[in-house]
């Protein structure tokens, strides 16, 4: 066979996920991106928490891309002579957690939601929508700074919170696939051979909602991170002496035009993050749209 | 299509009252409301006259029909930081943020339906990955960084703009740049998708077929059919644009509506925070009402639905 009988065979096979990210280039740089954040969110704390925390004062506002008092230092420090560098990959973790834990919270609280509104009777379903209409028409940003003003500012009430507001994305979404999906054949046939309700719903719908709803955490997951980085920013989010991104965007607000850097970096890190987990969902998107997907698959004259 | 505005309204109007319900309850769920109200260092006899004043002593329904009667007479309270009726402060506020918002909004809105119609026009050509790209960073971008990065670029250093504050032409540049950021960002992305949808339809063939000129294929045929989508998601990005305002007004000190919240919310000043979601809840169940009457002018088909 000639090459490119082969490559049409795997065309119509159909490229493993993992080939089809290296023909992208910005989603494979995206996902080594995350790769990297994921291993500072696992690792950073445990290899980088002293470093983080150790203050020396001879080092204080230190200017970056000296490697002079050690490569730690290569970010410079902070106004307390603290390793920027260690610093970030510190507060991934935080920044990370609440981001991921708020959309996973958002996804499935607002996913039962939507199967419920999309199943069950209308009378429900009515109430439900009713209450993502609350949500969805007013910004969430003001709703997220009225909870925190009523609640305190920790961790936990900020996740809830940030959950709340991504709620209604989900919960429609999730209605509208299911009021689609319980029409169809095999839904039939599931009731008709005596599935009841919960049974039809997590074996036969859920997983066919599931898709759809991974695609919109990775956008929503960019959007969390932004709205957690401007509470924080704000100063009613994350409190010192816990740290995320956008608490040392704050903190280095003060010194801007003595030591630009203490705010420059954390926002470059938080860029990087929220674009990253764009760009990979763009990938997504075209991935699982049938019309697009031969955008990638086309075979090239390079590579393939 | 009465019966269609009808019930959107309705719609809108029940997540308002759903929306003042919860406020209400929410402050009184979590504790004594005069602890919300009043400042961390009020002493005891403050707080006994304030709560007999505005009835905390009260059982909750008897407030809640008073604090319903007080809505709809327009009195929602005195700001305790400024000793003026919390409505003045809001509606002094107001002004300022819909011009910063409305102005940002039509320039992102102009701008983005010509980078995004273009794009569309061929789909993986150069512009068309460039702009795909900077918009996507755009709507990445978080804005509060790119705007005091902004201050630092070209208020500090090259010294061209204000630091901050309201004042003339210069003053409004590096505000309504950031605040742009998102809406145009996601805006352009919309634009691209509607009208690729539209440019490769029929009537747009049809109109090829017949001889007119590319530039009113696209800008008269394609879109005005996009347009539906692009008014959606406008309707939208205005409700998210209240949550930019906040970040620019706090950074570059403008008395808008958004400051005034972080104030009020900082200083503990609850009556003006509560009047504040109120007067906003109505401004945005206004334009929900307006984005419906809009549809059935752009579209003749949703009149029949």
């Amino acid at each position: 066979m000639t090459t490119a009988e082969q490559e049409a065979l795997i065309i119509r096979r159909g490229l493993p996920w993992w080939r089809l990210l290296l023909r992208d280039r910005f989603a494979t740089a995206a996902a080594l991106w995350l790769l990297f954040l994921a291993v500072c969110f696992l690792l950073g704390p445990e290899f980088f928490g002293k470093a983080a925390t150790t203050l020396n004062l001879r080092v204080r506002n230190l200017p970056p891309g000296s490697l002079e008092h050690g490569w730690l230092m290569i970010l410079g420090g902070d106004a307390l002579g603290r390793s920027m560098l260690a610093r970030l990959i510190v507060a991934s973790q935080n920044t990370l957690t609440i981001a991921l834990s708020a959309v996973i919270m958002a996804m499935i609280i607002g996913g039962i939601l939507g199967m419920i509104a999309g199943y069950m009777g209308r009378g429900i379903g009515h109430i439900i929508m009713r209450f993502a209409d609350i949500l969805q028409s007013f910004p969430s940003l003001l709703l997220a700074v009225v909870v925190l003003y009523v609640l305190e500012p920790s961790v936990t009430n900020l996740i809830i919170v940030l959950a709340i507001t991504r709620l209604p994305i989900y919960l429609r979404v999730t209605r509208a696939e299911v009021l689609e999906i319980r029409e169809r054949v095999f839904v039939d046939a599931a009731r008709a051979l005596g599935g009841g309700r919960y049974h039809v719903l997590r074996r036969h719908i859920g997983p066919v909602v599931a898709p759809t709803l991974l695609t919109i955490l990775t956008v929503d997951f960019s959007i969390v991170m932004l709205a957690e980085s401007s509470l924080s920013f704000l100063g009613i989010g994350i409190q010192a002496p816990e740290i995320t991104w956008g608490l040392m965007v704050a903190q280095g607000r003060n010194y801007l035009s003595q030591a630009w850097w203490l705010a420059f970096f954390p926002g470059v890190a938080i860029m990087l993050a929220t674009l990253s987990g764009n760009i990979l969902s763009n990938w997504l998107r075209i991935v699982s749209d049938p019309e697009q997907r031969w955008r990638l698959e086309a075979p090239r004259k390079n590579d393939g | 299509m009465g019966h269609f505005l009808g019930q959107r309204a309705l719609h809108s109007g029940v997540a308002l009252l759903g929306l003042i319900i919860a406020v209400f309850f929410l402050v009184r769920m979590t504790g004594d409301p005069t602890d919300l109200y009043l400042p961390i260092d009020a002493s005891l006899e403050t707080r006994k006259e304030f709560a007999q004043k505005h009835g905390f002593d009260q059982p909750a329904t008897t407030q809640f029909v008073v604090f319903l009667k007080d809505i709809l007479a327009g009195d929602l309270g005195y700001s305790l930081r400024k000793q003026r009726p919390a409505m003045e402060l809001v509606l002094q506020a107001y002004p300022t943020t819909l011009k910063l918002a409305g102005v940002a909004m039509s320039l992102s809105i102009f701008l983005a339906i010509i980078v995004g119609a273009v794009a569309a026009y061929r789909p993986g050509g150069v512009f068309d990955r460039i702009s795909t790209t900077a918009s996507l960073a755009g709507a990445s971008a978080p804005d509060f960084w790119v705007a005091i990065t902004g201050i630092l670029l070209f208020a500090v250093t090259f010294r061209w703009l204000p630091t901050s504050g309201v004042g003339g032409f210069s003053h409004w540049i590096l505000p309504i740049g950031v605040l742009m950021l998102r809406p145009f960002g996601l805006m352009v992305q919309v634009v691209r998708a509607s009208m690729m949808g539209a440019l490769s339809s029929a009537y747009v063939k049809t109109a090829r077929a017949k001889g007119v000129g590319e530039p009113v294929v696209i800008f008269v045929h394609a879109l005005r059919n996009a347009c539906l989508s692009i008014v959606t998601v406008a309707g939208d990005l205005a409700v998210g644009l209240i949550n930019g305002a906040v970040i620019v007004e706090t950074v570059f000190g403008w008395p808008g509506v958004g400051k005034l919240m972080i104030d009020s919310v900082i200083q503990r000043d609850f009556p003006t925070v509560q009047a504040i979601i109120m007067v906003t809840a109505t401004a945005i169940f206004l334009m929900n009402v307006l984005i419906d009457l809009l549809y059935v002018a752009l579209d003749p088909r949703i009149r029949h639905q």
